[in-house]
């Protein structure tokens, strides 16, 4: 069984979490204890019909204001997949809950009001999921009930989404017409919708293909650490790389190359836990042991030789600034973390802010602040060993920290080595 | 050759890397062991993780003196095959000195009471890292979590001021005194817990499987009976065929009726189960709707 990632979009009212309540529901993925507890609130509140919202919003701030007010990770299953979906609130610090739960999902679910059409938070959306790299991109157009379920409807909303879409950079979009309340189309088709020829929701989910998102060719392994019994005399000559696959496939007897060092040796044996594997490919976590003894430790990569990521300083991203408290200005340092590397960072030039409702850069702006998307040179005080982020959005993504507080401040998303150095 | 992980070996995987990354960048990290499946299973992910190291962290077990004898065995059984070090933070002993209050009354439980000794303990021996193996299908406090869980110096957890976490990159930095507890089993599923103990062969006390014993009903639960329960009126003890779907404290952890005696027969039980684990087996959330969050703010794991 597969595991797919999603993340939600979309407004409190476009019915998330109904929607949500419904995909759980009807693949009995609620228990009745879970659902006596949301009857059992929903009746004191006074509330006309079980909200299933509730369930969802677990915090007793969240229930007092009736607000989601953090990404949540929910779970179910069905026989073809394991599901995680990143909750994520709509209208409360929206961009920041969205790059969070965007930032490891295979798919993106953004939900419409058929009654509104696309708004400027769905381009808003699309746009995050866009420039986080989420693969495929679903816009449910929810509360088919309300427009009679009219074809015309949904061919209008599909044919804008599909318009605004052209200026991203979207590989994987489906459309599906459903009524979330009702329950058409989000597990079983909905005979309202005889037009409608496509999968349902559900079948969507547990058939898009996610195996071929992962890049198989370019070999990265960034090193998290030394794996060397001390006295164990069983083990005497035991040492060995640990780390988790970001790229490419292993196999002992490869060649491989060491950054930063540049020293290639081979894969003496590729393990887990004394279990000796044959190959190793993302996103597995194993031991690498190679032919030679080197001066290897954490934040090292090993990669192919002749198929290197960037090594460099200097550096040119896209950055989403998560504090409320303070800005990103030129001339920011900042603590930053990529894969398993850790060092410092100045930011030499903010060259723009975008507007994520209009796509418009401002090239005036002095400062990035909370929720906003801009880009950036970065100078750091160690190379960084990377790839471009629209390639492999693990070794080409980073957080910011602030290091008098050490609060995670900022998302970036690496364009390439900056040129404006 | 097909470039596919089963969602088991994916979340081996992710844990394994959360485990490691813990190790690499905070010095002093500890392992709450309590000997429950998902601690169980937690433990064993760490000494894949390091493997053929020994473990480079001790565990510790919050020891509420209200304990399940079949657990108490196997923690220590797990601690001595693996030659680790244990570190106990005892309820007793901060009931004993007037740290904490007993409750009182045939509900009293010392739940709570865990907290503050699980706080002195990672106070005094310094620890900045302080792994737990809750799961955010447990409750719906707990799917809010983060990963890595900042704590500020008095142990508490502010749900409305969380840290950002983005892809893979956790951020573990924090001042003397804080610490971050962490949660690998976050993306886990009692069913996944279930599966995977299936095809690692992972040990287990002997109470997750069916067995006879003497229980009585109380707001709807099969209580284990024990010396430190008391009796309401209208209670009745009476020998039955049951299991334990979590391990806790005596006093509030309830059973179900079971006659699963195999990790696969377990699977299908829960599988067909229309009731949560902690639903069905905790008389400690049923305190208020927000008793989790209550205790998580406390400092409880």
């Amino acid at each position: 069984m597969e595991l797919l990632r999603f993340a939600t979009a979309g407004s409190v009212d476009d019915g998330k979490s109904t929607l949500i309540g419904r995909l759980l529901y009807d693949t009995k993925s609620i228990l009745e204890d879970q659902l006596a507890a949301v009857e059992r609130t929903s009746h004191a509140r006074g509330d006309e019909y079980v909200n299933l919202a509730l369930l969802l919003d677990g915090l007793k701030a969240e229930r007092e204001q009736g607000i989601t007010i953090d990404v949540a990770y929910r779970y179910f299953s069905t026989a073809k997949r394991k599901f995680i979906i990143a909750d994520t609130p709509g209208h409360l610090q929206y961009t920041r809950n969205m790059v969070t739960g965007a930032s490891t999902a295979d798919l993106a679910l953004i939900l419409v009001d058929a009654r509104k059409g696309v708004l400027e938070q769905t381009r808003r959306h699309a746009f995050i999921a866009s420039l986080l790299r989420v693969p495929h991109l679903v816009l449910c157009v929810n509360k088919m009930d309300l427009v009679d379920y009219d074809q015309g409807v949904f061919d209008r909303i599909r044919e804008e989404f599909r318009q605004f879409s052209m200026k991203l950079d979207v590989s994987d979009l489906s459309f599906i017409p459903i009524s979330a309340l009702g329950g058409d189309n989000v597990v079983t088709r909905s005979e309202k919708m005889a037009w409608y020829q496509g999968p349902t929701l559900l079948h969507h989910l547990e058939n898009v293909h996610i195996a071929s998102d992962r890049d198989l060719i370019h070999l990265r392994f960034p090193v998290q650490g030394v794996i060397r019994p001390a006295s164990a005399k069983k083990f005497h000559d035991y040492r060995a790389y640990s780390g988790q696959l970001l790229g490419g496939v292993m196999r002992p007897g490869d060649e491989v190359m060491v950054m930063p060092s540049g020293f290639t040796t081979r894969i003496k044996s590729l393990e887990l836990a004394g279990k000796p594997l044959k190959e190793a490919f993302p996103p597995m976590s194993v031991n690498v042991s190679l032919e030679e003894e080197l001066d290897i430790s954490r934040g090292d990569m090993l990669c192919r030789p002749g198929n290197p990521p960037t090594a460099s300083q200097d550096i040119d991203a896209m950055v989403c600034w998560l504090s409320d408290s303070t800005q990103l200005n030129s001339g920011s340092r900042l603590a930053i973390k990529h894969t398993t590397r850790m060092a410092r960072a100045m930011v030499k030039n903010l060259h723009y802010r975008l507007d994520v409702n209009t796509l418009h850069r401002d090239e005036q702006s002095s400062g990035l602040k909370l929720n906003e998307v801009g880009r950036v040179t970065l100078r750091t005080t160690v190379p960084l060993f990377f790839d471009e982020y629209r390639r492999n959005r693990s070794t080409g993504s980073f957080i910011l920290v602030d290091e008098g507080t050490n609060a995670t401040v900022g998302a970036g998303m690496i364009n390439g080595p900056a040129v404006d150095r | 050759m097909s470039y596919e992980l089963s969602h088991l070996e994916a979340l081996e995987a992710e844990s394994i890397f959360i485990i490691r990354e813990v190790a690499a960048e905070l010095d002093r990290p500890v392992l709450l062991f309590s000997g429950g499946k998902d601690s169980a299973v937690m433990l064993h992910l760490a000494v894949k993780a390091f493997w053929p190291a020994p473990l480079p962290f001790p565990l510790m077990h919050v020891d509420t003196g209200h304990n399940f004898p079949e657990v108490i065995q196997y923690r220590d059984e797990r601690v001595a095959e693996l030659g680790a070090r244990l570190i106990v933070a005892s309820v007793q002993e901060a009931i004993d000195a007037g740290k904490v209050t007993e409750e009182k009354g045939p509900r009293a439980s010392r739940n709570r009471l865990q907290t503050q000794p699980l706080l002195e303990a990672i106070e005094k021996n310094g620890f900045n890292a302080v792994f737990g193996g809750a799961r955010r299908d447990e409750e719906k406090a707990r799917a809010k979590e983060r990963v890595y869980s900042f704590r500020d110096e008095f142990g508490q957890w502010d749900p409305k001021n969380q840290r950002p976490e983005l892809w893979a990159l956790y951020n573990g930095r924090h001042r003397r005194g804080e610490h971050l507890r962490v949660f690998p089993l976050s993306n886990w599923t009692e069913l996944d817990i279930w599966q995977y103990i299936g095809r690692e062969n992972v040990a287990l006390p002997s109470i997750y499987y069916t067995h006879r014993r003497e229980v009585f009903r109380r707001d709807g639960m099969l209580m284990a009976w024990s010396p430190f329960m008391s009796m309401m009126p209208g209670e009745t003890v009476t020998t039955e065929t049951v299991r334990f779907r979590t391990v806790g404290d005596m006093t509030c952890t309830a059973c179900v009726p079971s006659t699963a005696s195999t990790v696969e027969q377990v699977i299908a039980e829960v599988t067909a189960s229309r009731v949560t684990e902690r639903g069905a087996s905790r008389a400690d959330d049923k305190f208020s709707e927000t008793a989790m969050e209550d205790r998580k703010r406390e400092g409880y794991f």
